[in-house]
């Protein structure tokens, strides 16, 4: 018993815990920019970008972001919810499955399912989505066009294009909670 | 503080409101998890906006409806503050293209800079879309809180940018504006196409005038009345259309 005890001591862990000792190391060490949010649900990767980052270019990507610095350029999440925070100012055109704003946006907006300007979020710029969102306080300025984004849809008629972003729409919900 | 759903309910003649006893406690519950968002939404929505303030009849509307359906791909300019439920009605229902210019936050701005003066020149630069580029304009309310050149300036601007035959909906108060006329500017929510319900909120400029008849007719000179109604609300609701032997086409 004495020399298994004696062997045990010199890793300093916990009985019972893992060893995933190296990665554990790297994180708090270095102040990453781009980080995995850790509330999301472990079944889907939500991606920060912290807000002293700034970004001027193109951004693509094939998971959901969530954006709280700033951006100049081009976002692109054909696939995925982008939100962009309370803290965030982007100065770019978007395009992604779902954009949800809370943050500040001056650009042109492209959503296939959904665009959601929660309260005090401000847009200025041409919105293209079926659906579209804008709650009470927020600031919009430009146009908006639902039936582009309709058509977009694969459902050429007005009436069939209202169910498709019913059913991800359950997705998004969950997802909203990580960048609020 | 009493939560707010104990609270009686804001404005008058709202009849739809269930507000009181279990079931209006419920289903007032029930309406704070919608504006959460965690229930089902429609197309559009502004959260909650659509559910406070009196609800009147329009016969003006439904006419400027029926152009707009006859046009495919209509192109519609909301002169009013951003409200989720008529881009609903409008985007999604009618397939317009919605291009929103909330010229009140305007008025706001320069009566709260004391540059009201400015707001002609401020119109003149400020619609940046094409001549003839939009079927129908939603003027609601809102040359009543402008000064004449001010509002001349803007119905320039407006005749400019409506196509032939294209429409124009503005609202005009008939009543006297007294000396302590309140400040403020209402938000038209499209119920259907008879009814508006009105949403006051504050602002720091109160209606200046009753625009007569004939400086209405002087003040849009490229459009003709189609047609025009007074309310009993007082309220003149008054259609331009654009002919095209006015248009210089």
């Amino acid at each position: 018993m004495w020399k298994r005890d004696e062997a045990v001591k010199p890793t300093g862990q916990t009985a019972g815990t893992p060893a995933p000792a190296p990665a554990a190391a790297v994180p708090p060490a270095a102040p990453s920019a781009v980080r995995p949010d850790a509330s999301a649900s472990p079944r889907r990767d939500v991606v920060n970008i912290g807000k002293s980052v700034v970004i001027k270019g193109e951004l693509n990507g094939s998971e959901d972001l969530t954006i709280e610095g700033h951006v100049e350029g081009k976002i692109e999440l054909r696939d995925h919810v982008l939100t962009i925070g309370p803290n965030g100012k982007i100065k770019a055109e978007l395009f992604a499955k779902s954009v949800i704003v809370l943050g500040e946006v001056i650009g042109n907006v492209t959503a296939s399912e959904k665009v959601d300007i929660r309260d005090n979020g401000s847009v200025d710029g041409d919105i293209v989505s079926p659906r579209v969102a804008i709650a009470e306080g927020a600031h919009f300025r430009g146009s908006v066009d639902m039936q582009r984004g309709a058509g977009k849809q694969a459902a050429p008629a007005r009436t069939e294009s209202k169910p498709v972003p019913a059913q991800p729409q359950q997705q998004q919900q969950g997802q909203q909670k990580v960048g609020v | 503080m009493p939560p707010p759903f104990f609270s009686n309910s804001q404005g008058s003649g709202v009849a739809e409101e269930s507000g009181r006893g279990l079931t209006g406690f419920l289903s007032r519950l029930g309406g704070r998890r919608g504006a959460d968002g965690t229930a089902e939404s429609p197309a559009i929505d502004d959260r909650g906006a659509d559910q406070a303030g009196p609800v009147y009849g329009t016969k003006a509307l439904r006419k400027f409806l029926s152009m707009l359906s006859t046009r495919e791909a209509p192109v519609l300019l909301d002169l009013g503050p951003v409200i989720g439920p008529n881009l609903n009605f409008f985007g999604e229902s009618l397939g317009c293209k919605v291009f929103i210019e909330d010229l009140f936050t305007d008025v706001e701005r320069h009566a709260r800079a004391g540059t009201l003066a400015d707001l002609p020149a401020n119109f003149e630069s400020r619609l940046t879309q094409a001549d003839n580029s939009v079927d129908g304009i939603l003027a609601w309310d809102l040359i009543d809180y402008l000064d004449v050149p001010a509002a001349q300036a803007l119905a320039t601007q407006l005749t400019r940018l409506l196509r032939v035959d294209g429409a124009l909906l503005a609202f005009f108060n008939a009543t006297q504006v007294r000396s302590d006329e309140p400040r403020h500017y209402t938000k038209y929510v499209v119920v259907d196409d008879n009814t508006l319900r009105h949403r006051q909120y504050p602002g720091s400029r109160a209606r200046q005038r009753v625009f007569q008849n004939r400086d209405i007719i002087r003040l849009f000179e490229g459009l003709r009345v189609s047609d025009s109604f007074l309310l009993q609300t007082n309220i003149r609701e008054i259609l331009f259309r654009k002919p095209a032997y006015l248009s210089g086409q």
